[in-house]
């Protein structure tokens, strides 16, 4: 389908696909196996001048765009959904600075992350704080010019490998989610230390880590609009960042579509290709089909945000709930069309699929997105 | 610092059609690419700049589509680029070619080093490099796998033997063609791609250049191709078994057969 992207666009397009093919493509299953972080990728991308795609030209990058960044997390997908996510968990962990930082840190901070010299993480979610991110338990208490955070994060993607890290902590809890504030802190900074890096069963080239503040010490500059925006900060950035969740999805389903297509035309049975069988072109057709569908409307909804559109908070859920939805689905066909060669893994396969699951969860749970969509509804129809 | 980056259009594939009657290529749906080995070239140059801040100019002569590749190296960091493109250069052969880039060489001026690719993946001459420095009257080092040191007026490199390398000092200006040992080529960047896109490309005809009509394109090239074919494939062969003396005696009477 023809997005009508803009010549910027479509060389985005072309410089993240030729990065997948070239660069990623080779290395992913080894990166799957070993769990490294993937360092001599990420310097790919960033001498690629992608990681300023979501950072203002007066900071370094190439001016903010939620589609732009869509559209080369999906191609760097394609490739590896492990190695796609250490490049959108850095947008992540830098939309909040965007968003509302102050000129000082925006100097501070954001030229380094456009250069990908420095990779960023955010930390809000906790062991009994998940879902309920009000329950949060680490909490910043002020003492002179600093704040003295203590407490614990846990599944921070980039933990340990980021630089800059934006933390959301209570300094009120009596005021309950009004009362948490977000932080920018840095890798060094007295206290802040990191856990043991979790083995996972997807996204493995990707490194997640507790991160762990033990009265660490935070300049009080490095707190983010005022105390109390915390939770603010936080949903304003997942509505900025969900798209690009919802395309790293988009991109893993269509990797194994890719997969499952070519060896489709290759696997020959009965004395034919198996593509020419009306089962498995039937499964082609709806693969495709809901890719493509996923794809609008993560594209339609990143141009609503690069619109200035507000309140994007439904579209933004229900992009991550079906693009997510659709990954699953069309990485649990590729197996099924390559067969036993679909389980084991000399073959691309089932790494999507476990690649998949985890855009199911997080950014949100999907149970959560369909909460988002639902309350949206019910408060339209109130009106 | 002034290098120049001689670059070729090539078909993408290494597997390019022949038409059977004609005996020419069959470009038609076939990507145009640089050169394989020219992106090594231009790496090293690019990293000459990084360096000791050279500027990098690339120079091709081709059709009015070889634009493409010039901007393709803009975009991976070379500063101008320069198309030898008239319609006087076509049926040029390798001769011709070191000719009329010389030219164009001396035109764009000042420079303290050249490189190219060991060859170009679809003539296969590596005559190219070597020619253009010939027209120059420069040195030539070819094969350079490493370029160990550089000074004011000399250089110091490594050259890829077939059984070992050779460690060869060269004044300045000279002219290297590299292989592919000797760097891995950078993808082009954003930023790169959207400069490529309205950079001023310099256009030069057989106007600017001035050269003696004999002494290019068809008229100029000393070449003749007399036919081209496609070499029928081998054969199964023919293994002799038994003792040694028999089958040797076998095998001198077979050659005899074979050569009349």
């Amino acid at each position: 389908m023809d997005y009508l992207l803009t010549d910027e666009q479509k060389m985005i397009q072309e410089l993240a696909r030729k990065i997948a093919k070239e660069k990623i493509g080779p290395v992913a299953a080894k990166y799957d196996q070993s769990e490294e972080f993937p360092w001599e990728i990420i310097k790919v991308i960033a001498d690629a001048d992608l990681f300023g795609l979501f950072i203002p030209a007066e900071y370094g990058g190439l001016g903010v765009g939620v589609l732009n960044l869509c559209i080369a997390t999906e191609e760097l997908s394609r490739a590896c959904g492990g190695i796609a996510v250490c490049y959108a968990a850095s947008a992540l962990g830098t939309f909040p600075i965007v968003l509302f930082g102050n000129e000082e840190q925006k100097k501070k901070y954001l030229p380094d992350l456009a250069k990908g010299k420095k990779l960023a993480a955010f930390g809000i979610t906790e062991p009994e704080a998940g879902s309920d991110a009000s329950a949060i338990k680490t909490t910043a208490k002020k003492q002179g010019d600093y704040y003295i955070l203590n407490g614990l994060k846990h599944f921070i993607t980039n933990g340990g490998d980021a630089e800059i890290y934006v933390v959301i902590a209570m300094t009120d809890k009596s005021k309950g989610a009004r009362g948490a504030s977000a932080f920018i802190l840095e890798k060094g900074m007295p206290g802040f230390t990191f856990g043991k890096k979790e083995e996972k069963l997807g996204i493995r080239a990707s490194s997640t880590r507790e991160l762990i503040f033990t009265d660490c010490k935070v300049p009080k500059e490095n707190l983010l609009v005022k105390e109390g925006m915390g939770f603010i900060a936080t949903m304003k950035t997942f509505d900025m960042s969900r798209p690009g969740v919802a395309s790293q999805a988009v991109g893993i389903a269509q990797g194994a579509l890719d997969v499952a297509v070519k060896y489709a035309k290759e696997r020959h049975q009965f004395g034919k290709p198996i593509s020419s069988f009306q089962g498995i072109q039937w499964m082609l057709a709806d693969m495709a089909t809901q890719i493509e569908a996923a794809r609008a409307l993560v594209y339609s909804c990143a141009r609503e945000i690069d619109a200035g559109v507000k309140d994007v908070g439904k579209d933004s859920a229900m992009a991550k709930l079906y693009a997510s939805d659709v990954a699953m689905k069309v990485t649990t066909d590729a197996i099924q069309i390559l067969g036993g060669y679909g389980y084991m893994k000399d073959y691309p396969a089932e790494k999507y699929m476990r690649d998949a699951k985890i855009t199911q969860i997080y950014e949100g749970t999907n149970q959560i997105q369909r909460n988002i969509i639902a309350l949206r509804l019910i408060k339209e129809m109130a009106k | 610092m002034n290098i120049i980056v001689c670059i070729k259009q090539v078909p993408e594939t290494t597997e390019v059609k022949i038409n059977p009657e004609t005996n020419t290529l069959i470009r038609e749906g076939v990507k145009s690419i640089i050169n394989p080995f020219d992106m090594y070239a231009i790496e090293e140059g690019l990293r000459f700049k990084e360096k000791l801040g050279a500027k990098v100019t690339v120079i091709s002569m081709g059709p009015p589509q070889a634009e493409a590749a010039l901007r393709e190296a803009i975009s991976m960091g070379v500063d101008e680029g320069v198309l030898i493109c008239d319609r006087a250069f076509a049926g040029s052969d390798t001769w011709a070619t070191s000719y009329t880039l010389c030219a164009a060489i001396k035109k764009i001026g000042a420079f303290d080093l050249i490189l190219c690719g060991k060859q170009a993946s679809d003539g296969d001459t590596a005559q190219v490099g070597p020619g253009i420095s010939t027209h120059l009257d420069i040195p030539q080092v070819t094969y350079v796998k490493k370029i160990e040191e550089v000074k004011d007026k000399t250089m110091r490199v490594e050259r890829m033997m077939e059984e070992g390398y050779e460690i060869i000092e060269t004044p300045l200006p000279a002219l290297l063609t590299v292989v592919k040992e000797i760097n891995e080529p950078r993808l082009p960047s954003l930023k790169g791609m959207i400069r490529a896109k309205s950079a001023k490309i310099t256009i030069w005809s057989q106007k600017e250049l001035n050269l003696d009509p004999q002494q290019i394109g068809l008229c100029g090239s000393p070449t003749q191709v007399i036919k081209i074919f496609t070499p029928p494939a081998r054969t199964g062969g023919q293994i002799l078994r038994g003792e040694v003396p028999e089958v040797a005696a076998q095998l001198v009477e077979l050659l005899r057969k074979e050569i009349p």
